[in-house]
């Protein structure tokens, strides 16, 4: 995961206090209202699972922005490598025969 | 206002009164008698009750705003700050109300240009915030009986009271969880971090009792008023739970202190009043 | 506004690297067609270097910047102004770590940044060193340098980095409640008794000329702005959005019967834009330097909560350990 894994694998402290370094990263969801998908909001800070909830809410939904929340740490998500996504996605452009506006019917015939 | 809001009993004063000697703590009036819940008298008490909810959250307000950019994380800075536009919220309301049964004045009226006697929450609230430890705990202690209170208010027969404590028992509930969460997450922390809790809980204690004083018996009969001594054991039980998960000691009965229901108040409401109040009271009649 | 200049005059491009220019053709091309970069995607180092320096002062702006506001907080006049001032500065903690968060996708930590703030390495917008003497400050405030930022972040929601439009979409929906209600206290108070008007034609006084400095001293010829609007991270030249503030605010504080304190502002029929008078760059410069009104008491404020709240922190990371420990076992 390139650059945030390695500086949490080194486990430094920074500077003499504790800082928010014990406190990792969450990635956090937020479905904005029944039968919508929860969408990436941004991340909060958070020791645990309940507290980046309550982070998030606090954050992210002061405004009536959404009904549910996830919060995931952000070390588990795994991301397709971008270098890589001429050959991931790409190839999908050309499959024109998977959409239905490549087929023709006639005018007559309905329900198809 | 004079004459409209509750007398301070004359005989009476903080360092007097006892808990758990079997009197029980004066209501409002600390007359003998339980006056009307109807006419003149009852409208008087009705505000009286009014304004002490009203009270609670307005100081309790008044402290959690202090913290603004002086907390341990951003995110919590965040949460206080969530805690504090609930507790406004609900005290314009319960202020505004009270205002209306008095007849005159509105909730500024009376946030702004009423002085310590006639100031009517209780002791805790205006505790000062001390460090981390000491505001989680006054909340907690707080936020733990104001959601008992709110969900038995929010089926009162005063409509008014019904549909504020309807909205706010959503708010307090949660304050009551993110202030259980941080006794817990503090009291079984560090030593140092329980050390500091266990010396916030020894600094509230005394207070605890102020909360379940009974309100005037003519509005609880008429259904207007909280039962608040009923609301002890299950106070109790939430409170001895949670410090038990968070390891911290229950702290022993101790003399209570009051008087903040009577306007008999700590020396900090004096400071407190008279930076909330300053500019009002410096520009009479300005409209900000 | 929040850019590299404002570290002047350490040098702000270090040693350029040798970047590979096959991959550097194609990030200029996809940043010049209008394409978003996102966290993962590579990127010229100086881009990233540029764009967590921009950001994170952005974010340090917004945590400072709660202190000047949240002074007045326990004194709003009344409890409609408590409520709403609460709401807004509450909004700038989000807004800050909002940013925080964005920033952390370039691969820094926000404590690594935190303490390049508490140290005062790092550099916040210049207007959070000055003071706020009276409650007109807050209506100054919120018309002024909320208005000056709005103006700043309307066109960074097209900045090339994703996260960063992303979090300036969010930052731009609330932000203009935040100007409105700064106004407001203005109207009121203009509008109000002798002592209110005087209170507000001060407050005018006071932050006009540092609010109009927030955008930076002129840069239409500066290398790094090129290269930065190139890239998209800076959308308009500082004098730019200077002139387009300047133009929109002079008949918001005449229609409410306040002066701007500039002798030399006139409006120009020929152009249809304001000139104005001369700016003390010295001042700005002096500011930058850490040498603003109050910059030594913000700084401290925030060390001090830092530090009395490490005790808070270790202890809910302290929790959480023992937590997942017995979880495991």
């Amino acid at each position: 995961m390139g650059a945030r894994s390695r500086r949490r694998a080194r486990g430094q402290t920074c500077g003499a206090q504790s800082g928010v370094k014990d406190w990792p990263l969450w990635e956090v969801f937020l479905r904005a209202r029944g039968g919508l998908s929860h969408r990436h909001v941004g991340s909060v800070h958070a020791p645990d699972a309940e507290l980046a909830v309550r982070h998030a809410r606090d954050t992210y939904t002061r405004r009536s922005e959404g009904v549910s929340l996830w919060v995931v740490p952000s070390a588990a998500i795994v991301a397709s490598d971008p270098g890589q996504a001429a050959q991931l996605f790409d190839p999908a452009d050309d499959k024109v025969y998977r959409h239905p506006t490549f087929y023709t019917i006639p005018d007559g015939i309905g329900h198809i | 206002m004079d004459g409209a809001l509750p007398l301070p009993a004359p005989l009476r004063s903080a360092s007097l009164s006892l808990a758990g000697e079997g009197e029980g703590l004066p209501f409002p009036e600390g007359r003998g008698t339980a006056p009307e819940a109807q006419g003149e008298g009852g409208a008087q008490s009705r505000a009286s009750y009014a304004l002490h909810l009203g009270d609670d959250a307005l100081i309790l307000g008044q402290r959690l705003s202090e913290w603004c950019g002086h907390a341990p994380a951003l995110e919590i800075d965040l949460s206080l700050a969530n805690l504090a536009l609930d507790l406004v919220g609900q005290a314009t309301s319960f202020l505004a109300h009270a205002a209306a049964l008095q007849g005159q004045g509105d909730a500024d009226a009376l946030a702004f240009h009423r002085d310590v006697l006639d100031f009517t929450n209780c002791l805790l609230v205006e505790q000062p915030n001390g460090d981390f430890a000491q505001t989680i705990v006054r909340q907690f202690l707080f936020s733990t009986w104001q959601h008992l209170l709110y969900q038995r208010l929010a089926t009162s027969t005063d409509p008014t009271l019904a549909a504020i404590a309807a909205k706010g028992v959503k708010e307090v509930a949660y304050h009551a969880e993110v202030s259980a969460d941080w006794v817990i997450r503090l009291g079984d922390g560090t030593p140092g971090s329980a050390a500091r809790m266990a010396a916030a809980l020894d600094w509230h204690w005394r207070f605890v009792d102020e909360l379940f004083a009974p309100a005037d018996p003519a509005l609880v009969a008429a259904g207007i008023a909280v039962d608040a001594p009923a609301l002890r054991p299950a106070w109790d039980a939430r409170v001895a739970a949670v410090l038990a998960e968070a390891n911290l000691a229950t702290p022993a009965a101790r003399r209570a202190v009051t008087g903040g229901r009577r306007g008999h108040h700590s020396e900090h409401l004096g400071h407190l009043l008279a930076v909330m109040q300053h500019l009002p009271r410096s520009y009479p009649g300005a409209v900000w | 506004m929040y850019t590299t200049e404002l570290s002047k005059p350490a040098p702000t491009n270090v040693v350029p690297i040798a970047e590979d220019p096959a991959r550097l053709a194609a990030f200029e091309a996809r940043v010049a067609a209008d394409d978003f970069v996102e966290p993962r995607d590579w990127m010229p180092e100086a881009y990233r270097r540029t764009l967590v320096r921009q950001i994170s002062q952005h974010a340090h702006s917004e945590i400072v910047g709660m202190l000047p506001e949240g002074n007045w907080i326990t004194r709003a006049p009344s409890l409609r102004r408590k409520a709403i001032l609460l709401a807004k500065v509450q909004d700038e903690c989000g807004h800050g770590l909002y940013l925080y968060c964005a920033a952390e996708t370039l691969g820094v930590s926000r404590d690594d940044l935190t303490q390049a703030m508490l140290s005062g390495k790092a550099k916040y917008s210049t207007i959070f060193n000055y003071p706020t003497l009276t409650w007109a400050d807050m209506g100054a405030i919120g018309w002024l340098v909320d208005g000056a930022a709005i103006m700043n972040q309307v066109p960074l929601q097209r900045t090339s980095f994703g996260p960063y439009a992303r979090a300036m979409v969010k930052i731009c929906k609330e932000e203009s409640f935040h100007q409105r209600q700064g106004y407001e206290i203005m109207m009121a108070l203009a509008s109000g008794t002798k002592a209110q008007k005087r209170m507000a034609q001060d407050a005018l006084n006071r932050w006009w000329w540092p609010a109009i400095m927030m955008f930076g001293p002129p840069d239409a010829n500066s290398p790094n702005t090129a290269q930065s609007m190139r890239w998209r991270i800076k959308r308009d030249t500082n004098d730019d959005l200077r002139q387009k503030f300047i133009d929109v605010t002079v008949p918001q504080a005449e229609a409410i019967g306040l002066t701007i304190p500039d002798p030399d502002l006139v409006f120009d029929e020929a152009t249809g834009h304001y000139r104005y008078g001369a700016i003390d760059w010295e001042e700005f410069y002096a500011v930058v330097r850490g040498e603003g009104p109050v910059a030594k008491e913000r700084l401290a404020a925030k060390n001090k909560a830092w530090d009395e709240g490490a005790w808070v922190r270790e202890a809910a990371a302290a929790h959480a350990a023992k937590r997942a420990a017995r979880k495991a076992a």
